[in-house]
């Protein structure tokens, strides 16, 4: 069920290493608005994902269209730096103890003839596929949509053409935060957040798009599949703790033999 | 003339400093400043792969870990002291850094994608040694804490002053090394590879082989300071020394010290370690225990230091005190 949270995370290409610290962030926000308002983490979601893209939007405008010049590590360490920031300030907000939010259909389930399922992990699957398949749409069909997906393809004939490039890069951005929001909020009520969630997150994020391949809406869905689905069996077949090991093997073979992913273009 | 001379000057009052501070200071100082030299050691060592040779490995960790538990693990089950697991641990991390070397450059892996394959082993590792029950699996591998009044150098156990100037030692050894290093033919290779690996090949430079040996004195270097790490915190947990953030905190020395240069990883290990645990210690006297005070300190230091430096601190620092910047 997770698995369509985790190809949310696929969608953006950006090398960014602040994803699972954003995503941090926002269950924080749900867990706030939960016992501040007694707000759902699903209606909390839709707001979110609209302040997260304005902040994403900011964020790019302020900081990483000045490095989109430079060398890639140096975005790579600016991201580390954000993530750094927003990580600690959490815990310093919010202290080292677990939170979490408790919804009154959380040990609810849909009964599907022998197969049960719980119903805040149904609501989070149909959320995270619709924000997936709402994104789709818009990288499809509208112009802004289309307008994105030439800058991806070749910046300098996008800016050619007349596009204005580094909006379009902070409106992606953004359009990643407000992914990352609905994850979050989403994740919120099926794992308990702590201020160091994070860093494993983006690790998880980053094995789904590359193994998937980056930039490749369709890979980041496979690729959230496969691993989520190698990792069940590997806990069923080795060990519920090695499961990550798998992922991580799969990542390095993938790197290795298809640094481009498995529905990554020819082109790197 | 008199520019050398200062140098000099100011080399040699930093010296003396350092060599009398554990007469005259405080345990808390000496253990800020063995940190200081450990991070700027790490730092060093990192910066032979990336600020040399240009490769960005986010996963050094990985040797800290494997040094670490190397050398504790034959000290604990075996009875095997330090200086021989120094070894091993030496033997181990080279070997996993040349495959890995041998993997990545062989199938000319680079940039952003080498960065997340070294962080994928690391990760790997890390997972693997919480299964190896023999080293103690997630709950930990312990060291006897000895008394630490009394100095055994066989088994390395001592008091601070003793950690402090193994680590003073082994942070100027490695700053001899590098200078070394880069005046000779190595140097210039590695530096040519970092600033186009496309013409240094061109010019009959065996890229492979010279990325290889950065990535494996670099991990060498690094099994040191990993056994290094696990004499002196005596304590050992997967989770920890294996974790994406430490490998952070390897790099974030010699990135704001400035990369590629010999005395960025020493001034960034010793900017970050005296800004972080000076703030903590303020807000402590201020009467606010805060945790990961420092920590945001550390971030916001990054990240002024990458968009307003992109050459670390150094080389703006070192023209003010009046040496020769030179970006080696």
């Amino acid at each position: 069920m997770a698995l369509g949270l985790s190809a949310i995370f696929g969608v953006i290409r950006l090398v960014n290493f602040a994803h699972g610290e954003l995503m941090t962030l926002a269950m924080y926000a749900a867990v706030v608005a939960f016992q501040g308002l007694a707000l759902d983490p699903f209606v909390t979601m839709v707001v979110a994902a609209a302040l997260f893209a304005g902040v994403g939007y900011l964020i790019q405008r302020a900081f990483i269209n000045r490095f989109v010049h430079r060398p890639e590590h140096a975005q790579m360490l600016l991201m580390i730096a954000l993530s750094i920031i927003i990580a600690n300030l959490l815990l310093l907000g919010f202290g080292p103890d677990a939170r979490n939010v408790q919804t009154s259909y959380q040990l609810d389930s849909f009964e599907l003839g022998p197969i049960l399922l719980d119903k805040a992990r149904v609501y989070a699957a149909c959320a995270a596929l619709a924000a997936t398949a709402a994104l789709a749409a818009f990288f499809r069909f509208t112009l802004t949509g289309k307008a994105i997906r030439a800058c991806a393809d070749n910046p300098l004939g996008a800016r050619v053409a007349g596009l204005p490039v580094a909006h379009l890069y902070a409106v992606t951005f953004g359009l990643g935060a407000a992914c990352v929001a609905v994850a979050g909020c989403a994740m919120v009520s099926l794992i308990d957040v702590t201020p160091t969630l994070g860093p494993s997150y983006t690790l998880l994020a980053f094995v789904i798009v590359i193994v998937g391949g980056l930039g490749s809406m369709v890979g980041a869905l496979l690729g959230g599949l496969l691993i989520g689905v190698s990792e069940a069996l590997a806990g069923v077949l080795i060990a519920p703790s090695a499961k990550s090991m798998v992922s991580f093997g799969l990542l390095i073979l993938v790197l290795l033999v298809r640094p481009q992913g498995l529905m990554g273009g020819g082109r790197r | 003339m008199t520019r050398d001379r200062q140098r000099w000057a100011v080399g040699a009052a930093t010296g003396m400093v350092l060599l009398v501070l554990p007469f005259i200071a405080s345990n808390y100082v000496l253990s800020v400043a063995t940190l200081v030299l450990y991070l700027a050691y790490v730092g060093q060592a990192w910066n032979v792969m990336m600020g040399f040779a240009g490769q960005l490995s986010l996963g050094h960790s990985l040797y800290v870990g494997v040094g670490a538990y190397a050398a504790a693990g034959l000290f604990a089950r075996y009875g095997v002291g330090p200086w021989a697991g120094v070894w091993l641990a030496i033997a181990l991390c080279a070997a996993m850094a040349g495959v890995i070397g041998f993997l990545a450059f062989r199938l000319r892996i680079s940039g952003v994608h080498l960065s997340l394959l070294t962080i994928a082993f690391a990760e790997l590792v890390r997972i693997a040694f919480d299964h190896i029950d023999g080293l103690g699996g997630p709950g930990g591998l312990f060291l006897r804490v000895a008394a630490r009044d009394q100095i055994d150098l066989r088994a390395f156990r001592g008091p601070p002053a003793m950690y402090y100037y193994a680590m003073l030692g082994l942070a100027a050894g490695a700053l001899a090394v590098c200078a070394a290093l880069l005046r000779r033919r190595a140097g210039y290779y590695w530096r040519a590879i970092r600033e186009d690996e496309v013409a240094a090949q061109a010019v009959g430079i065996d890229t492979f082989w010279w990325k290889m040996r950065a990535v494996v004195l670099s991990a060498a270097m690094t099994a040191v300071a990993g056994v290094f790490y696990a004499f002196y915190y005596n304590s050992l947990f997967p989770e920890q020394i294996f974790s994406f953030s430490r490998s952070i905190e390897i790099i974030l020395g010699p990135v704001i010290g400035g990369l590629g240069t010999l005395m960025g990883p020493i001034v960034g290990a010793a900017a970050l370690v005296l800004l972080g645990d000076g703030t903590t210690e303020l807000l402590a006297r201020a009467g606010l225990d805060v945790p990961g005070g420092k920590h945001v300190v550390y971030g916001v230091l990054l990240l002024v230091v990458t968009i307003y430096f992109p050459n670390g601190i150094w080389p703006p620092l070192a023209r003010v005190l009046g040496f020769r910047p030179k970006r080696l």
